[in-house]
């Protein structure tokens, strides 16, 4: 027998199980319209694989898993398909959403089904395959594609089979386990092959002797997998708190089981495994309980997806008029529906049509006394009451400082306030406007991220450009300098012997040169000046480099003037040249002394594209000048 | 059809904040059945008209404050400040008495902090230790233990004061922790033996007891919790005993700190009232104990003989703080104590 730890905090409401497990299991007649809402499960939207007026037969794909987090839906019956339209779903929001719906044609004409081979002769990644294409999720409430589960990377050394249904009023799992026993027993082997075979522990709230009874009956004294009576208690069937009750482990913040190699599936998705795997049937129904004062027939009933709730209440024999509220889940962690034609959907495992004596409409909250009784009832051994008021103050740092996100809503603390203070709902807003303020920092970073490598990506391609030009005019200046060499083998004070007018147009050149090396320059340094920042001592540097070697050239130019007189026209022209090279040197040492003003300090990254086309800008300068020793 | 949304969870415990309020007056009732008894209509008189001033200011000033009256009185908060104030001032004190120190739990120590659990301090000890400082002699009036006054009379001495009254002096009387306050050299053993302080030991255990049942009855019913009570009484019985056993003859024993005075009122009705004291379980420990080491130097080192009020309204301004570093390890997270 496994040792059980207790569950720390947790309440003790009224069951009120009795009235619908006392009835037999029975199945709902077919609705005429079935509705399938694309998003029946946690993840992308399901992709529509059929057309409108398409005809459809039972366990027919017709809208396609987007992504590994998503569920196939297959037509739970034969029919016509009508629309793909949105229509209301079954959400806390009352949003109407996507959906496919189907006439059905009371035909129930299967797709044809081959015959599965023995699983244990099937792949790992085949099982899983199958399992993602039967449409799967957790039937639990979660709704989480059960494949993303399964296939986890983790060593796991338990399975842990979740049939506690601790929220009052629910009996779906019980009156699986009473019917269907054999089948989720199928489905834990199925799994525990998948896994390598760990050990697996059932548990059971001690509320359900009858499934007890029945699980026993077909586990037949197995030795690997245990069932654990746990006692009654909510939130005893959440997950973390169910692995705290059967291993005295608490998952880690922000980590699952599997990181403590524990791996938790509840009953009816092992039943639904177990039909994928061993018949080839896809997730087309489920059981429901369908209870509450209002109910004509409470029980649970076999039903097939997208049946509109308000189908299941007539065929339950509910008077509609009278309805004042419908829960789907329990009434701890259930919500309220808003519009009875939204259908029954692979999560909704219990509907709820209670009349204002069973569930009186909320009492107006009083004030907080901080009595601390909602902080000894809480799974996650958090601090309600405090968090109350951080919600209240829109503290939601300070919130998220006392772990509101380790909050499961399971609402034990707003069920024993006795200022009827409806804590879970404060404690939703300050999720909301907490992931909300998150996201919104989250995007602002992101987008100044962008920016940034834009910036800086747009500057890098400037200094791209330049360098592959300077290369350009290295390059030519030293097939320029070689040729010079060649055709003139003497050194430069043996000038007069060379023809004065080629030299005077080399010496033109050498000015133009300086000229545009100076633009470059300029260009430069208001780049750097538009990212408004730049390392002022290089440019400067840069600059009076230019400068020297621009009056180096003038000289060789007045130099090579007076050794022999030219013709004044260029003469003239050279000079204007010289003097708008100067005017633009004066320039660049005004706009330097101006940044030098605005004294911004360069960031890394600026001071080093500032750096590289200093370097740049003297390399080119020295070849330069050395070109021009040579001449 | 549109249905009404309500979100979870759609079904709530049958705990009130008025019923709880109303348990804990209920608890209080042996005690002052028992006060009756050894101290005459006294008590019972500060009770009854404590209630009626404070529900009629609570109702005043809601009704200021612009709240619904009814729903605000229905939580019982301001009768059971009341009750615990009746019980706590001197019996047959003078009616303005009553009035100053009603007046200022509810409305000073209570709304004008925002109105119920937005209160730092407990409002009535505030009421308490206000008259206990402005008017020491009335507040030093203890009914002799076993008195035996009319309730005509009694009421005549709340009214009209005390000079309308023959025989004063036979019917107030020191408590026993007045007369161990001023016992001067005497040795506690010979104290003890005077019949004075016999017969008001006596009162005062049978009356500290009445509070214990009281306080065990919240106990049971999950009212309140067991760790401020039990840590008070803990540490006031430690360090009374350290230094009765440093000298019995210079300080009482731990058996009279624990059932003389309002040791048991206080652990079991004032320390535990929820909104002024820590609310961690851990942090309800630490308050409870400071309280009763806090008690106990007042009592012996300081200048009054009682101390429980001057203790909770210190430990009040230290519940924040307390809270702040006892917040219990959520579920999943690392021990926060390095933190």
């Amino acid at each position: 027998m496994t040792d059980i730890f207790l569950l720390q905090g947790g309440i003790h409401p009224p069951q009120h199980k009795l009235q619908s497990s006392s009835q037999p299991l029975r199945t709902l007649p077919l609705p005429s319209q079935l509705i399938l809402p694309l998003g029946q499960h946690v993840g992308a939207l399901a992709t529509p694989e059929v057309a409108v007026g398409d005809l459809v037969l039972k366990g027919q794909l017709i809208a396609s898993a987007n992504g590994t987090i998503s569920a196939s839906i297959h037509a739970p019956t034969s029919g016509r398909i009508r629309a793909i339209e949105q229509r209301p779903i079954t959400h806390p929001s009352g949003m109407s959403g996507p959906c496919i719906v189907i006439d059905t044609d009371a035909q129930e004409r299967w797709l044809d089904i081959t015959e599965p081979v023995d699983y244990r002769q099937r792949s790992k990644a085949d099982l899983l395959a199958c399992i993602h294409q039967a449409g799967i999720t957790g039937l639990g409430g979660s709704s989480f594609p059960t494949t993303v589960k399964l296939s986890t990377e983790a060593s796991i050394t338990t399975l842990i089979v979740n049939a506690a249904e601790c929220e009052p009023y629910i009996t779906a799992d019980d009156c699986l386990l009473r019917y269907h026993s054999a089948q989720v027993v199928d489905g834990i082997d199925i799994v525990l092959h998948l896994l390598g075979y760990p050990h697996c522990l059932i548990a059971i709230e001690d509320n359900k002797p009858e499934a007890i009874a029945a699980l026993r009956a077909a586990l037949q004294n197995r030795t690997d997998i245990d069932v654990v009576v746990i006692p009654t208690k909510y939130p005893s069937g959440g997950e973390k708190q169910l692995v705290q009750i059967l291993t005295g482990q608490e998952v880690p913040h922000g980590g699952i089981p599997a990181d403590l190699g524990i791996l938790c599936q509840n009953v009816g998705t092992l039943g639904a495994v177990a039909d994928a795997i061993l018949q080839g049937y896809p997730l087309i129904s489920r059981i429901t309980t369908v209870t509450g004062s209002y109910v004509g027939q409470p029980g649970n009933y076999r039903v097939l997806l997208g049946t509109p709730i308000e189908h299941l209440l007539t065929a339950t024999e509910t008077p509609l008029d009278n309805i004042e509220r419908l829960i789907i889940g329990g009434p701890m962690m259930g919500f309220s529906l808003q519009n009875i034609q939204a259908p029954v959907i692979k999560s909704s495992n219990c509907v709820l049509v209670p009349d204002t004596q069973e569930l009186p409409w909320p009492d107006p909250a009083q004030d907080c006394i901080r009595c601390g009784h909602c902080e000894q009832v809480c799974p996650a051994k958090l601090l309600p009451q405090q968090l109350y008021w951080f919600a209240k103050a829109h503290e939601f740092e300070k919130a998220r400082q006392y772990n509101l996100m380790d909050c499961i809503e399971c609402g034990a603390c707003a069920w024993v306030c006795p200022s009827k203070i409806p804590l879970v709902q404060y404690y939703r807003f300050a999720k909301g406007r907490s992931q909300a303020k998150l996201v919104e920092k989250y995007r602002s970073d992101h987008a100044r991220q962008r920016f940034e490598v834009r910036e800086q990506r747009f500057l890098q391609a400037k200094v791209d450009k330049i360098n592959r030009r300077q290369a350009r005019i290295t390059t030519a200046a030293h097939q320029q300098a070689e040729k010079t060499n060649h055709s003139q083998p003497l050194s430069s004070d043996k000038l007069p012997s060379v023809n004065p007018v080629l030299q005077l147009k080399q010496l033109k050149t050498a000015v133009a040169l300086a000229q545009t090396k100076l633009k470059k320059a300029t260009q430069a340094l208001s780049d750097a000046e538009s990212m408004q920042s730049l390392s002022r001592s290089k440019l400067a540097t840069t600059v009076a480099a230019l400068q020297a070697g621009l009056a180096q050239a003038e000289k060789q130019f007045q130099h090579q003037q007076q050794t022999m007189g030219l013709d004044p026209e260029r003469e003239k022209s050279l000079k204007i040249a010289a003097v708008k090279a100067q005017a633009e040197v004066r320039q660049l040492q005004r706009t330097l002394d101006d940044v030098e003003e605005s004294g911004r300090t360069a960031s890394t990254e600026q001071l080093a594209t500032a750096k590289t086309l200093a370097k740049v800008a003297r390399k080119q300068l020295d070849i330069y000048l050395q070109g021009d020793h040579k001449t | 059809m549109v249905l009404p949304q309500i979100t979870s969870p759609h079904i709530s415990g049958a705990n009130r904040t008025g019923q709880l309020m109303l348990w804990v007056i209920l608890a209080t009732l042996p005690a002052l059945a028992l006060q009756t008894y050894w101290y005459g209509y006294g008590n019972l008189i500060n009770v009854i008209l404590a209630a009626l001033m404070a529900i009629t200011m609570e109702a005043a000033i809601i009704r200021i404050r612009r709240r619904p009256v009814v729903f605000y009185l229905a939580d019982n908060s301001a009768l059971l400040t009341a009750v615990l104030l009746g019980l706590a001032l001197p019996p047959f004190s003078p009616w303005w008495l009553l009035l100053i120190a009603v007046l200022s739990a509810i409305v000073f120590a209570k709304h004008l902090y925002g109105g119920l659990g937005n209160n730092p301090f407990n409002p009535a000890m505030v009421g308490y230790a206000l008259v206990l400082i402005a008017f020491p002699v009335e507040m030093t009036r203890w009914a002799t233990a076993g008195i035996d006054l009319s309730m005509e009379d009694s009421l005549r001495i709340t009214f009209m004061g005390f000079s309308d009254v023959n025989g004063i002096d036979s019917w107030t009387h020191a408590t026993p922790l007045d007369l161990v306050k001023h016992k001067g050299a005497q040795p506690i053993d010979a104290l003890i033996a005077s019949p004075e302080m016999g017969q008001g030991l006596k009162a005062a255990y049978w009356v500290n007891f009445a509070y214990a049942i009281g306080g065990s009855m919240l106990l049971c019913l999950r009212i309140i919790s067991w760790h401020a009570p039990v840590a008070m009484l803990t540490s006031l019985a430690l360090i009374s005993s350290v230094f009765y056993w440093v000298d019995p003859q210079k300080y009482p024993s731990s058996l009279m700190h624990l059932l003389t005075g309002a040791t048991m009122m206080g652990a079991f009705f004032i320390i535990t009232d929820p909104v002024s004291s820590a609310t961690s379980r851990l942090g309800k420990l630490f308050y409870g104990a400071a309280i009763g080491i806090l008690v106990y130097v007042i009592r012996t080192f300081g200048s009054y003989p009682e101390a429980m009020a001057f203790s909770v309204l210190l430990m009040n301004l230290a519940a924040p703080f307390i809270d702040y570093y006892t917040r219990p390890r959520s579920y999943g997270h690392q021990s926060s104590w390095w933190r």
